[in-house]
């Protein structure tokens, strides 16, 4: 077959700062018909400005240098600027990672969609409106003849991901470029989206460039792959043999620092990739991963490597796979490379300039540290001239939850289920509204600010976005000083200080904790803007340990950054955890970082907790439906087992009116009618492990016989949750 | 002694401001960090050749600060004690002794040897024709002015603008000498590195500034001795030493309103939006009661109640200047009050932003103090707002003065400034034969007044942003940046030793 796409040699530059920045670097691909091509790689590498490039829509700075761009017979970089528009949209379209920005929000959704028509069909009337409303459907957004005339913030976001794909589809494209597009999604969403791709895909036979820096949503999608580095392709091959044994030293490493439950058992940190992409502005003479690379050699840092046959079309851009110049029986393959831990210096400074408190082992062991009981945290909705109350959204409604010394509580959710608001009302940064949380046994609701400040040291926080939560304006150390000085003031006499009788200088102290973390101490004159993101990060941590806490609550820490930053940060949070006994709350959406790092698991939908437990429980036997369809949505790399997705039907619905009964039931496979009446209590299947539904038996009674781990339970009136099938679409919840 | 110093009520807050920026450069001289954004703003051209402009301007109005009251003879009492002039001059006076002092009869155009407008004149012998009679002054040395004229000024032009160009060699001989001493390089190198434009501050630019600013300088000083460079007004008074007096004004509307401004808008915008609630409210409706009365009435009002008190209290002020002084800084105050709603605004709904922010967040989580908060961490983040607002408030002040004089509630009208120029050539457009060097004189004086200080702030807001380097590179590498990891921002390093500094 031909290739539908087909790019030769491409390089791109952007010509930013001094240096060109050379996005991307002799780039070539084919796409053929009807196939699904992911690109992948880290941020940075170059994977949009390929998209863009394709689509000549490179910001003003971008300059396409060489090469060619073919679609079908066409030169797409000979077309004159006017040709090109009857290309975009019309044989090649795109999707965009951030739905809430690349639609118009004061156009409605049949007008966007209505301008591709009329540009490209030039249908207008009633036959436009025929075809949007085909288009809709299509898409599978219910009640499409009412909400084509709404306007965009009128969708939810995977909503307005289908509506961004109906756009892109109106032209009828033979290829669709999809940029990220379930990044900004929930897991549930995502897995809606990519099956409505992959149907739309076969139904229509359109190709589909994919770039993705998720391994697993490749592995789900992709027919052919492609692995992207520093402008290059450095890999390239058919999903099969990609998935199976990734060649590239780089493709390995990405595999390798994805965490999961396997490399938990093991033991054994995530392979981080230390460093970062290297600057794109810099002249490559030899590879350009070689800084990088485990399995380097001299060869690697003079001549760049050209391209050698794995197997078939299994090909890779390394030295170690050309024959002539292998230098001995290096044999690569995963997981040879010795476990590189993201903690440099944890092992080289002595303990004494680290904030460790021996005490706390041996003191507090398996005690628990925190213990939240029917924590809620209502947001007043006021209307009108006097602000009267109308309602509230019910942010977080009555979680209780525990967490012992030294270990890792996962509070695990989609976006909007009141996860963030958790941790902050335990932090009393935003007042709870009711219930208690009692640190050590001392209750913090409530508590005056004095007080409470007092206790500041001793539970901390490190934020999602690294880009945000340091101050640009505030050196590094005046950063990590903050806190030590806002706490040391008041706390000279605590005896959590009594390591330090003598105050250490704090320059030096700052200097220790930078180490810890892994950021050289000399840059700590240097403003935020001057790091990395994963460096950020590791700031973020330091300037958190800075007071010696005991309990962090970790706020998505890892879900801005790539996957190979993300091993990095997950390791030194292990490593701080062992050395200085921390308990973490991690808040995350990410299944596989919970596998990795958890100890118990809370799964949270619309402000509570339905099913609690340890790691290997929830995970292993998960038993509420809602934490079945959100486990099953996580795409895996898995080729062998063909999974089945337990399909969620429509969104979170909204903390203001949660639906009577279960909050769950509008969207749950196995709704029973006493599940639109009341909610349910607490089933307890071990000493730890509780849900709260109605398929299994309600008594509050803890000496429930239940086995835990059993398979699945045998319930009167529902069908086994794991049973194929079983998917019924009543009551789409969408509203 | 031969004068008594005046400190007038705006000389005594000049003289404090100086006193505060040297204590500040002295205190930012001493820390490398606060020293190194201004470093970059040195490295801007714009910025420094605006810089050298300014500073033009600023050494005329601290000129124009130094007030003093000239001894008159000796008392007639005979007892030794001095009498002093009512009339407070200042420096600039003194300077300028000569434009002072010689002023026509009425208008006439620049460079002119006639007046502008016929006149009846009795002839020696009792004959009177209507003539365009000579300046008492303006090229009174010349014989024949009708052939003499261009000549002359181009002979005294070229003169003085040689003359500033040498002072011009002398200023650049001596700054290379001086690099060349820091650098510990060869006089030839370092005047070598400065015209490549080697040094990390540009000196050449810097330097072609200069020369242009000299020589001008120069030529209009050679000028103004025997012509009037921009004429004269209706009553026959030198225009270019009333522009010369008006800067002093309008750096002083400019910089004291902002001062009387900024701490209401800083506050009550900071605390509205970090605190919200109750105290938001009512800082919302007090400045949007504020802004819904018309500024014009307000200021007049109050001027007027200034104006019927200073009347009433003849004793309290010994000269004109003091009456005037006070006036002018009244003005000065009100006009603070009642323009503090604009930035205010903008700074509650920046604040509504910040205080969302996950740093400050983080500050909460440390138990650090509110003030704490609000002045380490919102305040650094506001500043560029404030600056900017404030160099837009410069034009915009200078303008409602003149606004204001023209209702007759503005500076006293002994003073000169921008407004009472631009008042009087409303009606002196309106002629016929139109008069229209005023009005060029007060437009060219502003125009590069205004013109500088914007250039200078955008060099500074550029260098104080530390975002601002990465966005524009962020700009162009990730246009799509969402929720994921931007562009890896290249370590910048902020040790970027300036060869010319120590």
């Amino acid at each position: 077959m031909n290739p539908l796409l087909q790019i030769d040699n491409l390089e791109t530059i952007l010509h930013t700062g001094a240096a060109p920045v050379r996005a991307v670097d002799g780039l070539s691909l084919q796409i053929l018909q009807g196939e699904t091509f992911a690109l992948l790689g880290e941020s940075g590498c170059g994977k949009s400005m390929t998209a863009l490039s394709v689509m000549r829509l490179l910001p003003e700075a971008g300059e396409i240098v060489a090469g060619s761009i073919r679609i079908g017979e066409e030169d797409l970089l000979l077309l004159p600027e006017a040709a090109m528009r009857n290309v975009r949209g019309k044989r090649i379209s795109m999707i965009f990672q951030e739905p809430m920005l690349s639609l118009n929000p004061v156009m409605t959704v049949a007008e966007q969609i209505g301008e591709v028509l009329r540009r490209h069909f030039n249908l207008r009337g009633a036959a436009a409106q025929k075809r949007i409303l085909e288009i809709l459907n299509q898409v599978g957004i219910p009640d499409a003849s009412r909400r084509m005339k709404e306007y965009p913030f009128q969708f939810s976001g995977g909503m307005k991901q289908r509506v961004m794909i109906a756009m892109a589809l109106a032209g009828e494209p033979e290829l669709l470029i999809a940029d990220e597009p379930t990044t900004a999604l929930d897991v549930t969403i995502q897995a809606q989206v990519l099956d409505l791709m992959r149907d739309l895909q076969q139904r229509d036979g359109m190709a589909i460039l994919l770039i993705t820096h998720d391994l697993a949503v490749a592995a789900e999608m992709a027919d052919r792959v492609a692995v992207m580095y520093a402008g290059e392709i450095v890999e390239t091959a058919t999903r099969e043999a990609f998935f199976r044994s990734p060649a590239h030293p780089y493709s390995q490493k990405l595999f390798a620092s994805l965490p999961g439950k396997a490399r938990r058992r093991q033991g054994l940190p995530l392979a981080a990739i230390s460093g970062n992409v290297p600057p794109l502005s810099r002249e490559f003479v030899a590879c350009r991963f070689a800084d990088r690379c485990d399995h380097v050699w001299e060869l690697c840092r003079e001549v760049a490597p050209g391209w050698s046959e794995v197997t078939g079309s299994h090909r890779v851009r390394c030295h170690l796979f050309n024959e002539d110049s292998r230098p001995r029986a290096q044999e690569p393959g995963r997981g040879s490379q010795g476990p590189e831990s993201g903690v440099q210096g944890l092992e080289g400074s002595d303990g004494s300039d680290l904030p460790a408190a021996p005490d706390r082992e041996s003191g507090f062991a398996g005690s628990s540290l925190l213990s939240v009981t029917d924590l809620k945290v209502h947001f007043p909705i006021r209307k009108g001239l006097v602000k009267r109350v109308v309602g509230h959204v019910k942010a977080v409604d009555g979680v209780s939850l525990t967490i012992r010394q030294g270990t890792t509580l996962a509070l695990v959710g989609e976006s909007g289920c009141g996860k963030t608001t958790v941790g902050k009302g335990i932090l009393q940064l935003i007042p709870p509204t009711a219930g208690s949380v009692r640190y050590n046994g001392i209750e913090l609701a409530g508590l005056e600010r004095d007080r409470l400040r007092q206790m500041r040291a001793e539970f901390q926080l490190i934020f999602q976005d690294p880009y945000s939560s340091l101050n640009p304006r505030m050196r590094i150390v005046d950063i990590i000083e903050e806190g030590m000085n806002a706490l040391k003031v008041e706390s000279d006499g605590k005896a959590s200080h009594a390591e330090h009788p003598s105050p250490v200088p704090k320059g030096s102290r700052v200097d220790a904790l930078l180490e810890s973390v892994g950021v050289p101490p000399e840059t700590k004159w240097r403003y935020p803007h001057e790091f990395s993101g994963g460096q950020r990060q590791r700031i973020a941590i330091a300037r958190a340990l800075a007071v010696n806490p005991r309990l962090i609550v970790c706020d998505e820490p890892t879900s801005a950054l790539d996957v190979s930053v993300q091993a990095q940060i997950l390791n030194l949070l292990k490593a701080l955890q062992s050395t200085l006994g921390l308990a973490y709350l991690f808040i995350t959406h990410n299944i596989s970082v919970v596998e990795y790092i958890a100890d118990e698991v809370a799964v949270m939908y619309l402000g509570r907790i339905v099913e609690q437990g340890s790691v290997d429980e929830v995970l292993g036997s998960p038993r509420h439906p809602y934490t079945q369809a959100l486990l099953s949505a996580v795409p895996v790399i898995d080729l062998e087992t063909k999974r089945e997705i337990i399909h969620l039907h429509g969104d979170l619905p909204s903390p203001a009116n949660p639906p009577a009964g279960c909050h769950f039931h509008p969207r749950c496979p196995h709704v029973m009618p006493i599940c639109r009446e009341n909610y349910p209590e607490t089933s307890t299947f071990s000493s730890t492990h509780t849900a709260r539904c109605y398929l299994y038996p309600q008594e509050p009674d803890p000496a429930s016989p239940e086995e835990p781990g059993s398979t699945s339970p045998e319930e009167p009136g529902s069908t086994s949750p794991e049973e194929p099938g079983s998917t019924s679409p009543e009551e789409p919840g969408s509203t | 002694m031969s004068f008594k110093p005046v400190i007038l009520w705006t000389d005594a807050l000049v003289y404090l401001l100086v006193a505060a920026i040297i204590a500040f450069a002295w205190y930012v001289r001493r820390h490398e960090h606060l020293l190194a954004p201004w470093r970059r703003v040195g490295h801007s051209t714009s910025g420094m050749v605006a810089l050298t402009v300014l500073i033009f301007f600023i050494t005329v109005g601290l000129l124009d600060t130094v007030h003093f009251r000239p001894a008159i003879g000796n008392s007639s009492s005979g007892k030794g004690d001095k009498v002093y002039s009512v009339e407070v001059l200042s420096l600039l006076d003194l300077i300028a002794a000569p434009l002072r002092t010689r002023a026509e009869k009425t208008y006439s155009a620049p460079f002119a040897s006639h007046l502008y407008g016929r006149e009846t004149v009795e002839l020696a012998d009792g004959r009177q024709v209507r003539e365009y009679p000579r300046l008492n002054f303006g090229a009174a040395h010349l014989q024949d002015p009708e052939t003499q004229l261009v000549a002359d000024v181009a002979w005294r032009a070229a003169a003085g603008g040689a003359l500033g160009l040498l002072l011009w060699c002398a200023v650049v001989a001596s700054l290379t000498a001086l690099l060349a001493k820091r650098s510990g390089k060869k006089y030839l190198a370092a005047f070598s590195d400065i015209w490549r434009g080697a040094t990390g501050i540009p000196w050449n630019a810097i330097c072609i500034t200069l020369a242009l600013i000299l020589s001008v300088l120069g030529a209009a000083l050679a000028l103004s001795t025997h012509y009037h460079i921009f004429g004269t007004d209706k009553v026959g008074q030198d225009v270019f030493y009333q522009s010369l007096k008006s800067i002093r004004i309008g750096l002083v509307i400019g910089t004291l309103t902002t001062l009387m401004m900024l701490p209401f808008a800083l506050l009550l915008g900071i605390t509205a939006g970090y605190f919200r609630g109750w105290v938001d409210d009512v800082i919302q409706y007090l400045y949007t009661t504020l802004s819904s009365i018309p500024g014009v009435l307000l200021i007049a009002a109050t001027v007027l109640m200034m104006q019927v008190y200073i009347e009433t209290h003849p004793e309290l002020f010994d000269t004109i200047a003091a009456r005037a002084d006070l006036r002018l800084l009244f003005l000065c105050i009100i006009l603070g009050v009642t323009s503090w709603t604009g930035l205010c605004r903008l700074l509650r709904g920046e604040t509504l932003k910040l205080r969302e922010m996950e740093y400050i967040q983080a500050a909460h989580a440390f138990g650090v103090s509110h003030w704490r908060i609000i002045s380490r961490h919102i305040l650094p983040n506001v500043m560029h707002i404030v600056l900017i607002a404030t160099v837009m408030d410069f034009s915009g002040l200078v303008l409602a003065e003149a606004v204001l004089s023209y209702v007759g509630v503005g500076v006293d009208p002994s003073m000169i400034s921008f407004g009472t120029m631009i008042n009087a050539a409303r009606l002196e457009m309106a002629r016929e034969p139109m008069v229209w060097w005023a009005l060029l004189a007060a437009f060219s004086f502003m125009f590069a007044l205004v013109l500088s200080a914007n250039l200078l702030a955008d060099a500074v807001q550029n260098a104080f942003d530390p975002r601002a380097k990465i966005w524009s590179a962020k700009a162009g590498l990730l246009p799509l940046r969402g929720r994921r990891e931007g562009s890896k921002a290249k370590p910048v390093s902020s040790a970027v030793e300036d060869p010319a500094q120590p």
